[in-house]
């Protein structure tokens, strides 16, 4: 059933009928001008089992990410999204009796395979958590400790450079830029969420997984944080856990519905919204249960 | 409880409820207050027992009587040649020069039972003082001079008040002539208390007020030194590498509980485990810090290690995620992350593991360094002792005046702890991070 939603993916046309109406239809309609032409996904998972110890977390996911899109994982509580978010950077790994199995491919090779260097991986698929967890350093030590493991910046002006651009680029910069030597963990909750963006931005990945980033942030830090990943799309895939309804719908291109552990319905996130196939789906989105 | 469990929507007078509770809740609070208050004020009362009784037994220590004596230095005794060669200045008859010089003060003494009384007035020191001041100046030879001289020890007790004057000539160890020459002396004002700078100078000695702590000192702080370069380490290494590296198996249980063992296994076995690795495996010196601090270093690992786990899984894990999602490899992870913030509470356990360190005699009596040791140590492998040691041998001494540097020791002993306690807690708030 899944197989078909996505045949489903592909015939989709941007001008589908019917679109879901949330509040705010001027953020919805910018995600509008997709590529029509399809580029090969970036991840793709293949029925990704998921234990932990013996209870099972998930049965059999597929899913396709696909490039310079957002992909928006919704669902209701407990139901294995952010377990899934963490295989696709292997963060499961360092949960005692987790054990993943399936296949889950990066650029076409597979990311549990015994070669893959988890280092490496997370390099490339960085990470933003449920709850911000800035290092109980400096804001701009946060920032640059990244870079300066993986020896990204040649010098101290080059790592200077990134900090900052970093910083901008996740709109924290004009609030912080007097305080880059006093600890993030005195920051606002909302600006230790941006400066955990900054902070990932800052390792320039191929992919960013959020788990909620907006679950503690008031509406104001959100859109900025919206605005954000809006603006992050051109350059990197972003997967993104949210509980907002109106967040996935704003935000991404594309929506996975989880239940129970297992993978729903995914689709273009109008379709989801609109038009879902699947009882369940619409009874979410539309609050009925969850 | 039926209210609770009712559904009727009747309103219930949750604020009355609530008030009801009240006082006994405060009630409940006041008690436990009311224990803590108890409990400490007990534990201080013992302190304040503890402290007054060894404060008030020792702080006459701090000061040691001496008495001024007018010295013929003459160079028949000291240098009768004329050589000014330091090897002969320093075998010259000086404790005949005191003796010469009491028999002087008190020329109507005559009996030679009364003589010897007189010379015992004067400590042995006396004759070393003398030796130093014409050691540091040759130029003193055939004068006569004016100095003080330490008196011995049942003189300083008497002096101090700790020999009582008024019981039976038989029953102290001072005699009614003593007491009057001492009398005599003093009222001529020639016999003064001066502050001690032998005990914090010197080492341990058969005379009571020649004894010093210094030795003693200086060993516990060798041995620790030692204890601390060892065990701080490999404790951390060994707490890191369990709780952050190695796999959950059957063998890493078996070292938990083996850990958890040592940590309790009876000091002295360490020492006999000294004893017969270090001393009689390899031959490594006997009393020497370094052997002591081997010793203790294996008494305390366990401690530490102990400690150090409890510190690194205090850690919050969205430190660990956070530094794993960027890519930091575990060592990284641990090395700039966890590491730094389980630092205090490692170091409040290793100086757990160093008090009692420096409070254990057991097991080094068993390595030797329970000797009598007069020279002060310059280095790991000298013979020496520790100031748990020094308390138990001047402990275990039947002169009165020992019973005074006993208490002294410990209050030196204390006076170390809280020196090293105090950069503990300098050492953690350094450390500590604030989030
Ligand atoms: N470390 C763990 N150990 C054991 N079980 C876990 C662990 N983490 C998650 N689970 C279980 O796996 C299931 C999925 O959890 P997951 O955290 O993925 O849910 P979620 O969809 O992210 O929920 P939420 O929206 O509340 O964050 C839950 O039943 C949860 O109890
Ligand atoms: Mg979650």
């Amino acid at each position: 059933m899944f197989r078909e939603n996505m045949e489903a993916d592909v015939t989709f046309d941007s001008d589908d009928a019917g679109r879901f109406d949330p509040d705010t239809d001027d953020a919805y309609s910018s995600t509008e001008e997709m590529a029509v032409v399809e580029s090969p996904p970036k991840i793709i998972s293949r029925g990704v089992d998921v234990f932990y110890g013996d209870t099972q977390a998930l049965f059999g996911v597929d899913i396709d990410i696909r490039p310079n899109e957002v992909t928006a994982l919704i669902g209701p509580s407990g139901c294995g999204k952010s377990t899934f978010l963490r295989c696709l950077n292997r963060m499961n790994d360092i949960i005692d009796g987790c054990s993943v199995r399936g296949s889950i491919t990066l650029d076409g090779r597979d990311i549990y395979a015994k070669s893959v260097d988890t280092v490496h991986l997370r390099a490339r698929v960085g990470m933003v958590f449920q709850k911000p967890n800035p290092f109980p350093k400096s804001v701009y030590d946060n920032v640059a400790y990244g870079p300066k493991i993986h020896g990204l910046a040649t010098d101290k002006d080059d790592l200077d450079a990134i900090v900052h651009s970093s910083l901008e680029r996740a709109g924290l910069l004009d609030e912080v830029k007097d305080r880059l030597h006093e600890p993030g963990t005195g920051l606002s909750g909302g600006q230790q969420q941006r400066l955990c963006i900054a902070r990932a931005i800052a390792v320039e990945p191929e992919v960013i997984l959020m788990d909620e980033p907006c679950s503690a942030l008031d509406p104001i830090a959100t859109s900025k944080i919206e605005d954000l990943i809006d603006e992050m799309r051109n350059n990197y895939t972003i997967v993104i856990v949210t509980h907002n309804m109106q967040q996935a719908a704003r935000v991404s291109q594309r929506t996975a519905f989880f239940h129970l552990g297992k993978m729903i319905e995914y689709g273009h996130t109008d379709t989801i919204f609109t038009n879902p196939n699947e009882v369940r789906t619409r009874d979410y989105i539309t609050g009925r249960f969850g | 409880m039926t209210e609770l469990s009712t559904n009727t929507p009747k309103p219930r007078d949750v604020s009355a409820i609530v008030t009801a509770g009240l006082a006994k809740r405060y009630a409940a609070e006041r008690r436990f207050r009311a224990f803590g208050i108890a409990a400490i004020a007990i534990a201080v009362a013992f302190v304040a027992l503890l402290f007054s009784s060894i404060i008030g037994n020792g702080y006459t220590v701090f000061v040691q009587t001496h008495m001024r004596l007018d010295v013929e230095l003459s160079a028949d005794a000291i240098d009768p040649k004329g050589t000014r060669d330091a090897t002969v200045l320093a075998r010259g008859d000086y404790a005949g020069l005191v003796k010469g010089a009491l028999r002087e003060r008190f020329a109507d003494v005559k009996k030679r039972r009364d003589k010897r009384k007189l010379h015992g007035l004067a400590s042995q020191g006396a004759s070393y003082d003398l030796r130093n001041m014409v050691l540091a100046d040759p130029n003193l030879i055939g004068q006569r001079i004016s100095v003080w001289l330490p008196v011995s020890d049942d003189a300083d007790m008497l002096i101090k008040g700790h020999i009582p004057r008024h019981t039976g000539e038989g029953s102290r160890r001072i005699s009614d002539k003593e007491i009057a020459w001492l009398d005599a002396l003093a009222e001529a004002g020639d016999l003064e208390t001066q502050f001690n700078v032998r005990f914090f100078t010197s080492g341990d000695s058969r005379e009571p007020e020649l004894a010093g702590i210094w030795g003693a000192v200086v060993g516990s702080a060798l041995t620790l030194l030692v204890t601390i370069a060892l065990a701080f380490p490999s404790g951390v290494a060994t707490a890191v590498y369990l709780e952050e590296f190695a796999p959950r198996n059957r063998w890493t249980d078996l070292i938990e509980v083996n850990i958890n063992n040592l940590a309790a296994v009876p000091s002295i076995v360490f020492g006999l485990l000294g004893l017969a690795v270090f001393l009689n495996f390899f031959g490594m010196p006997r009393s020497a810090p370094v052997v002591g601090g081997f010793v203790l270093a294996i008494m305390t690992l366990p401690t530490i290690i102990i400690a150090g786990r409890v510190a690194l899984t205090s850690v919050p894990p969205s430190v660990r995620e956070a530094a794993y999602g960027l890519g930091a490899s575990p060592v990284q992870a641990v090395f700039h992350h966890v590491l730094p913030l389980a630092m205090p509470g490692m170091l409040t356990g290793a100086i757990i593991g160093m008090a009692r360190a420096l409070g254990e005699t057991a097991p080094l009596l068993m390595i030797g360094m329970v000797a009598f040791i007069v020279d002060i140590p310059g280095s790991f492998t000298d013979p020496s002792t520790v100031l748990p040691v020094q308390v138990y041998l001047w402990a275990d001494s039947p002169e009165r005046a020992f019973m005074e540097k006993t208490s002294a020791a410990i209050m030196v002993l204390l006076a170390f702890l809280i020196v090293m306690n105090g950069a503990a807690v300098y050492l953690r708030k350094k450390f500590e991070v604030r989030w």
